[in-house]
């Protein structure tokens, strides 16, 4: 698919009278030309031929693309009526990949939806937690109680994310082109910060990590100076991807004007992100709605004022640029404290240690609230099996994913869980975007188009 | 699928058997069936670290008619089905299934109206790996394991009487619901 | 933690000058809990059960709803003046404001969503030119008005977020479309026709978008199961988390 097609215009007009019988039956003029010679057949049923050719319009094809194809990112089912090489009418079809996620976490506690949540936009696993736990944290009214700690580890953690998530986008991106090369710079990238959160969090992907009220554990001894090494490592790294594409002629060739979605566009179809700042828009929610401290980071929102696919590919790179900013300041941050909320009717109870046989609970805490304290090991039972009671209302947090606007619709009717939590995911809302993008232009440009959405299927079907 | 299935049991079926088996294990094609999280660590299984080409196979083809194994990487949804089962179907035989991550194997923490609950109500699944998602490593122990598999399987009569032999064993075995003991 | 948040006090970050809006009346009831544990199967073992407690949401709150920096009686007051100028009574669209947690919503009557909207993304002062979409909840226990519709509009032009809500009960679950307001909604009103079995009026393509075009029922409702299947191990079965014993 992702092969470039030669025009339709250069077909059937040259050829020599020798290799075609039909041209005797009419008269061939030649004329020559820098090229050769270049005959002009006419005459005959020729007229015919083309004329029922661009009369016949039942010859329009509808192409299913996916949902299992290697270039739809994803279980993305795109329905294309083509004529010729042209896209003339897109649409997609989704909810290959509809978990009932949202419905699930129904029937578990507060706590317990992070781990649910978490693995809606597998690839932003902290933006979505950040949003649960913040949409939570503001039913609750605890947001001035979240520790300062645990708060620009957020920030820490979510800014890694931005970085591995846009790797990804470029990388598949890249694949879909046929740039495996960039593909596999991305990957070896993301990895060493896959590396990092497997060091702060114990897992890859799926973290789980951020709670209602903090985070699930302090950072491990030796994190801070691997993430230092780390950021070294990507400001060394990250040029490459500069040399390898930014300027390469077949790259833009394949990017640039394809894609195309002005802010006109982008308003009508919620389109956020990357999509609506390559029209020149600087909205980001860091900065026009501050979250976690953001307003204290110093940053840029890079913007471009194209509104193609190349110019969003020019935006992610920039952002991962910024991200090393706003990480290498948390870092200088840092101080030593608390990393969960001080009220022990929210905060999980249990202190976790690296035991011989894992990580798990502390030694110590399994003695105070076994053996000393029975209003401790209450606690801990209710805390456990129960969960904390959130009092009834709504609350809507939103945080400014790597794909735009992410937001959670948290309902709480007093219970020990969720009455409702919608994620109002950026993917789903940008693919949308997809019919205005391609509709008129070439079927190896949707998937340029596409991949510049950077849709995870996670996200969109949840 | 050929002449090989029309051999007569004894000493010339097993050993074509395992230059079959070698050939086939050490060119397994497998066909991209990416689904949510499990597939970002099956393509990261492709890339640079891991280097799945390693062991011959890291060509992951487009189309399930060049493909002989299938790894479902992720949960199955119910409208996935048909298609999963599409996919298998247009594959040539002899075909694996690697059914990696929990969701695929059991239908892991999503237990609700949208997920099939196992990808082997669908298709006969060769490899359970488990993991929420598995680590690439466990995806390549899985595949090397497989490999196993590949190389010790039967043709002809000798799979024929390995099938029934299964089906027996499969009859005689006690269901999971009336096993005691430990839950581990 | 709960005292001062359970008696409505929506200015969280306001100026010290800001009163926190009063509550009006107690608001909807959603769910009447007996009992102290939420356990609904087998019998009273903990003395609490002839415990009966109403749960509601945060009622209408009264002027003046605070904000930060006043803002939402800014809002309120440029939404009521374009109503107005436009022949509408706003009491008649808008059946109540709540301003919770920082939050201010405005519940309209359904017949006006449209044209609220409308006013809401056009006039200069209010601006809200992006909608993040809609968001469907269901409350069984809330009697006439089951279904919910959420809408969050945020304005970039001025940097602010309002929250629209929308009822409709069981038995006529219409709600007017806001597609030709914010073509953004397309995919949002799909997917909650898909999960609640909202009709959205005047949708160009009501249609399933997640589950199968042939599925039965809403999934997401309320009084729709979870369809989970009991997990058996080694003797051991454990049901589907809805059928477990629960706690809320």
């Amino acid at each position: 698919m992702s092969a470039p097609h030669a025009p339709h215009s250069s077909h059937g007009q040259r050829g020599t009278p020798s290799d075609g019988g039909s041209a005797t039956a009419g008269s061939g003029s030649a004329r020559t030309t820098t090229e050769g010679t270049v005959y002009t057949v006419t005459g005959g049923d020729w007229d015919e031929v083309v004329r029922s050719a661009a009369e016949a319009d039942d010859e329009r094809i509808v192409v299913n693309m996916g949902p299992q194809h290697p270039s739809t990112h994803g279980v993305l089912r795109l329905i294309l009526e083509i004529d010729g090489e042209t896209v003339t009418e897109a649409r997609c079809g989704i909810g290959y990949l509809h978990t009932g996620i949202e419905k699930n976490l129904e029937f578990r506690n507060w706590t317990q939806g992070t781990t649910f949540v978490t693995r809606m936009d597998y690839l932003t696993s902290f933006f979505n937690e950040t949003a649960y736990c913040l949409g939570v944290e503001k039913l609750l009214g605890i947001q001035d109680d979240v520790p300062d700690r645990a708060t620009l580890l957020r920030v820490l953690l979510m800014e890694l994310n931005r970085l591995s998530s846009h790797l990804v986008c470029i990388a598949t991106g890249g694949m879909e082109l046929g740039a495996t090369t960039i593909m596999i710079y991305g990957f070896r990238d993301r990895e060493l910060i896959l590396d990092a959160y497997e060091l702060i969090t114990g897992l890859r992907m799926n973290h789980a990590f951020i709670r209602p009220g903090g985070l699930a554990q302090d950072l491990p001894p030796g994190a801070v100076d691997h993430l230092r090494e780390l950021l070294k490592t990507l400001r060394a790294n990250l040029p490459e991807y500069d040399k390898l594409a930014t300027g390469n002629p077949i790259f833009k060739a394949r990017m640039q004007d394809v894609g195309y979605l002005d802010l006109a566009g982008c308003m009508a179809l919620g389109a956020t992100g990357p999509i609506l700042r390559s029209t020149g828009l600087p909205h980001d929610l860091r900065k026009s709605d501050p979250y976690c401290g953001y307003e204290t980071f110093d940053f840029d929102v890079p913007t471009a004022d194209t509104c193609d696919a190349y110019g969003r590919f020019l935006i992610r790179l920039e952002e991962m640029r910024q991200s090393l900013r706003i990480v290498e300041q948390c870092l200088d941050r840092l101080e030593p404290g608390p990393v969960m909320v001080a009220d022990k009717k929210i905060a999980w109870p249990a202190q976790l240690a690296l035991g011989p046989d894992g990580l798990g609970n502390s030694l110590d805490h399994i003695k105070n609230i076994m053996g000393t304290s029975m209003e401790a090991l209450i606690h801990h039972f209710k805390l456990v099996t129960e969960g904390f009671r959130v009092p009834p209302g709504q609350a809507y947090a939103a945080v400014e994913s790597p794909k735009g606007e992410l937001g959670a619709h948290v309902v709480s009717d007093g219970g020990t869980r969720p009455y409702r939590v919608h994620f109002r995911d950026p993917s789903f809302t940008n693919l949308q975007a997809m019919a205005a993008m391609c509709e008129g232009g070439q079927v190896a440009d949707v998937i340029v188009a596409v991949a510049s959405i950077d849709p995870v299927m996670g996200g969109v079907d949840r | 699928m050929g002449l090989e299935e029309k051999l007569p049991s004894g000493f010339l079926l097993t050993t074509v058997e395992q230059a079959a088996g070698w050939v086939r294990k050490s060119s397994v094609f497998p066909a991209t069936f990416g689904l949510a999280c499990c597939a970002i660590e099956m393509m990261t299984t492709g890339a640079g670290r891991y280097d799945l080409a390693r062991f011959g196979m890291e060509v992951f083809r487009g189309s399930p008619r060049q493909a002989d194994l299938m790894i479902v990487a992720g949960r199955v949804s119910q409208k996935m089905a048909p298609v999963l089962r599409q996919v298998y179907d247009q594959m040539p035989s002899p075909k694996w299934v690697i059914s990696m991550g929990v969701c695929a194997s059991s239908g892991g923490m999503f237990n609700n109206y949208a997920i099939v609950q196992g990808v082997d109500h669908i298709v006969p699944v060769d490899i359970y790996l488990p993991g929420c998602p598995p680590r690439p490593e466990m995806l390549m122990d899985a595949i090397l394991k497989l490999h196993q598999k590949i190389q010790g399987s039967k043709l002809g009569v000798n799979a024929e009487e390995a099938a029934r032999e299964a089906e027996e064993a499969a009859l005689k075995a006690l269901p999971t619901i009336e096993m005691k003991g430990l839950l581990r | 933690m709960t005292d001062e948040r359970r008696t409505g006090n929506g200015e969280q970050g306001a100026g010290g000058t800001d009163l926190p809006a009063a509550r009006g009346d107690t608001g909807d009831v959603i769910r009447v809990q007996k009992g102290m544990f939420g356990a609904n199967n087998g019998g009273d073992t903990t003395g609490y059960g002839g415990l009966v407690r109403t749960v509601s949401l945060p009622g209408a709150s009264s002027r003046p709803y605070g904000g930060p920096g006043g803002v939402f009686d800014e809002i309120a007051d440029e939404l009521e003046g374009a109503l107005e100028e436009q022949g509408l009574v706003p009491g008649n669209a808008i059946e109540k404001t709540v301003v919770d947690r920082g939050e201010i919503t405005f519940h309209i009557a359904r017949e006006h969503l449209v044209q609220v909207a409308r006013t809401l993304r056009d006039d200069p002062a209010l601006r809200f030119e992006l909608c993040t979409g809609v968001s469907g909840v269901h409350f069984l226990g809330d009697q006439g008005r089951e279904l919910h519709a959420v809408y969050h509009l945020r304005s970039l032009t001025h940097g602010r977020l309002i929250r629209l809500e929308v009822s409709a009960p069981d038995a006529d679950p219409h709600v007017p479309s806001l597609v030709e307001v914010y073509p953004t909604n397309d995919w949002h009103e799909r997917e909650t026709y898909d999960f609640f079995g909202l009709i959205f009026d005047g949708h160009p393509a009501l249609t399933r978008i997640m589950m199968p075009d042939d599925w039965q029922g809403f999934p997401q409702r309320k009084d729709y199961p979870l369809g989970g299947i009991p997990v058996e191990y080694k003797g051991a079965q454990i049901p589907a988390p809805d059928q477990r014993r629960s706690y809320s």
